[in-house]
């Protein structure tokens, strides 16, 4: 309420500052009242945006819970769960086979879905606004592959996939995907500039990089073990179980809270890095931070769900066109949406073709390859830039 | 260098022996001598003063402004802002005294105009210890951005897209960001470069105002002579990063100052209404008779 009100003496401000405000201004402040809203982020409209996509992504995940190789009803659903939660583990059984399916399959893969997808556009908000850059996402950037490198590397290596071997796999994913966005940044800067072409060409030669080393990883390794690992790579959901689940959860919980600290300093980020340091910004901490989170994020993100492309720049885009661009609406409306999207495409690649599965990495490249397509051609003008 | 400043209190800046290179920061490993940009630049400005910077290209006027407002670090030397030294000041603090008006301010997301000139309320926001991404802005933080948008002439322009709206109208806008910092200086990277008159006219006549009306220290570079004698109390000339001159406008503004050091002949004479110095490059016949005399 007190935001409202703030609302009000801004646009009444300005009559007031004008003494001899006459019809016109008048007229004109009257006209520009209801744009003033969409204009500067209240509260309001955060908790209203907010409140709206939480609802649809519980709604999402409600839709995905019953479709699958075996449709499981809404009320069985309903009441799998409500016994789930009332007898706990031990009563599951008593509930017949489509409990299990719902409790130890769809249920887990629905939540990771959404967690993955909430941390790819979490990510790629964070990313470009750091880099100035409408089109920066992990995968295109090669963050992802650098972290699937470091994964590849830790199952060759031995860690195994074991329940405590997670840890492992995820801490070299993330060695892989900070040092290929440390990599990335230090080609592209020329100048104090991010120039978009070179960073997205240093993205298209460290995916290149990466992936020869990732086949020759795949290549030595037996053809059962290797068949895991193309599946791994081309951006699959399976369905974990429940501590590796709530690891992720801490993982996606930190992150994006230590994310979300820095959206003001991100809007500002955007006016470029001496004009942020102008206004106040600590630009070297800011950067280091959201970098540092990004390839945390991206890690634990491939590390459970291989290579999913395009979530982290189609996301934030279409966000930013409906919402606007201040960061500290555009991150964590941008992390539900990715949330639903991803959940969106999972059940499509369950579903499509069942029994059989299609990768969701499949389905969120052909959908957000040609969205990608389109940015660069509408951007033709800008690209030099 | 024989002027003070206009008051006897602290001087806006005081800077001492600065040094400065781009090239430093990228490679140290080279082990040859780095390009200086600025080369142990000693001078002052003072409080309430409107001062100018100019000088060749690559004199090092540009790279002068980002080290009075800390968004480069020098190499040796100090800037004391107000007799507190800069490097000992939070980023956060630099910006509420100081407020830069860089030169190339493009942006490629879609923010409007308000949302631009509140991005000024950063530095205040901070102190205020907003929790990071949480936190509004305020009525005050609305307040003080709708009356340096009418300062400005942008107020109605407020929602629009920063990228959508014409050289002198972004321009504009971004001073009114600066002024939502409320600063105690200013700072102009070339506030006047790609606007045409009319628009050159109102910059200026903005800045006056402002120095008058509310004493706000001006500091300014440019390419244009005739911007500078006739708007700015001192002048700093810079060549090849030192103090060439630094003074009134008269004492600066001198056809063999400005011969030397911008190597080209000029001629001064008086502006008709102000007799200020006024800077002139020569006519055809005269270029005609420099080679004539040059064969």
């Amino acid at each position: 309420m007190g935001i409202l009100g703030g609302q009000r003496r801004f646009e009444g401000s300005g009559e007031g500052a004008l003494p001899h405000g006459d019809v016109g201004t008048r007229v004109a402040a009257a006209e520009v009242t209801p744009r003033a809203e969409q204009s500067v982020l209240t509260s309001r409209r955060w908790v209203t945006t907010m409140l709206t996509l939480a609802v649809a992504s519980l709604l999402v995940m409600i839709a995905s819970l019953r479709f699958g190789t075996e449709e499981i009803g809404f009320v069985d659903s309903a009441r799998i769960l409500f016994g789930a939660l009332r007898y706990g583990e031990t009563g599951i059984d008593s509930l017949g086979p489509s409990s299990v399916i719902l409790l130890q399959v769809r249920l887990p893969r629905v939540l990771l879905g959404f967690m993955v997808g909430s941390c790819l556009a979490a990510v790629g908000v964070g990313l470009q606004a750091l880099l100035r850059n409408p089109l920066a996402d992990p995968y295109v950037l090669g963050i992802s592959s650098g972290a699937a490198l470091g994964a590849a590397v830790a199952m060759l290596v031995g860690f195994g996939k074991t329940v405590l071997a997670l840890s492992a796999i995820s801490f070299c994913a993330f060695l892989g995907g900070l040092s290929s966005l440390i990599v990335v940044y230090r080609i592209a800067l020329s100048y104090g500039h991010l120039p978009i072409h070179t960073l997205l060409l240093a993205g298209v030669i460290l995916n290149a990089i990466f992936s020869a080393l990732i086949m020759f990883i795949t290549s030595t390794m037996n053809p059962n073990r290797s068949f895991g690992m193309m599946s791994w790579l081309m951006g699959t959901l399976a369905a974990p179980d429940y501590p590796a689940l709530i690891v992720l959860t801490v993982y996606l919980f930190v992150g994006g809270l230590i994310l979300f600290m820095q959206t003001r300093a991100l809007n500002i980020l955007t006016l470029g890095e001496e004009s942020a340091r102008s206004l106040g910004v600590e630009v070297e901490r800011v950067k280091k931070t959201v970098f540092f989170t990004s390839a945390l994020l991206s890690g634990a993100v491939v590390s459970v769900s291989g290579l999913i492309g395009f979530v982290g720049m189609v996301i934030p885009h279409a966000v930013r066109m409906m919402i606007g661009p201040d960061h500290r609406l555009l991150l964590p409306a941008s992390a539900l949406v990715g949330g639903i999207f991803l959940l969106a495409a999972d059940t499509a690649a369950r579903t499509l073709l069942a029994p059989a599965e299609i990768p969701v990495g499949v389905i969120t490249a052909l959908a957000g390859g040609p969205f990608f397509i389109y940015l660069l051609m509408s951007r033709k003008g800008g690209l030099a830039r | 260098m024989t002027t003070s400043s206009k008051s006897g209190t602290t001087p806006a800046y005081k800077v001492t022996q600065l040094t400065f290179s781009y090239r430093s920061h990228r490679d140290r490993s080279r082990s040859s001598e780095p390009e200086w940009s600025l080369k142990g630049l000693t001078c002052d400005v003072g409080a309430g003063e409107i001062f100018g910077i100019v000088g060749p290209n690559g004199s090092g006027k540009t790279s002068l402004l980002k080290l009075l407002a800390k968004v480069l670090r020098p190499q040796t030397g100090k800037v004391e802002l107000f007799g507190r030294e800069l490097e000992g000041m939070r980023q956060d603090a630099v910006a509420r005294t100081v407020a830069l008006v860089p030169q190339d301010g493009q942006q490629i997301f879609p923010f409007t105009i308000t949302e631009t000139v509140l991005m000024g309320r950063f530095p205040h926001q901070q102190r205020r210890g907003s929790l990071g991404g949480f936190g509004w802005e305020g009525p005050e933080d609305l307040r003080l951005a709708r009356q340096a948008m009418e300062e400005t002439d942008v107020a109605h322009l407020a929602h629009r897209l920063i990228s959508d709206v014409s050289g002198g109208e972004r321009q504009r806008a971004v001073i009114a960001r600066a002024l939502t910092q409320q600063p105690k200086v200013l700072l102009l990277d070339e506030p006047t470069a790609f606007l045409d008159l009319n628009h050159q006219l109102e910059i200026c006549a903005i800045l006056r105002r402002l120095n008058e009306q509310q004493g706000l220290t001006v500091v300014l570079s440019s390419h244009d002579l005739n911007l500078v004698s006739q708007h700015c109390d001192r002048i700093l000339l810079l060549k090849d990063g030192t103090v060439f001159r630094l003074g009134t406008v008269e004492e600066v503004i001198q056809p063999d100052v400005l011969e030397t050091v911008y190597r080209c002949e000029v001629l001064v004479d008086r502006h008709p209404v102000s007799g200020l110095p006024r800077v002139t490059l020569p006519s055809r016949p005269a270029i005609s008779m420099v080679h004539r005399i040059e064969r």
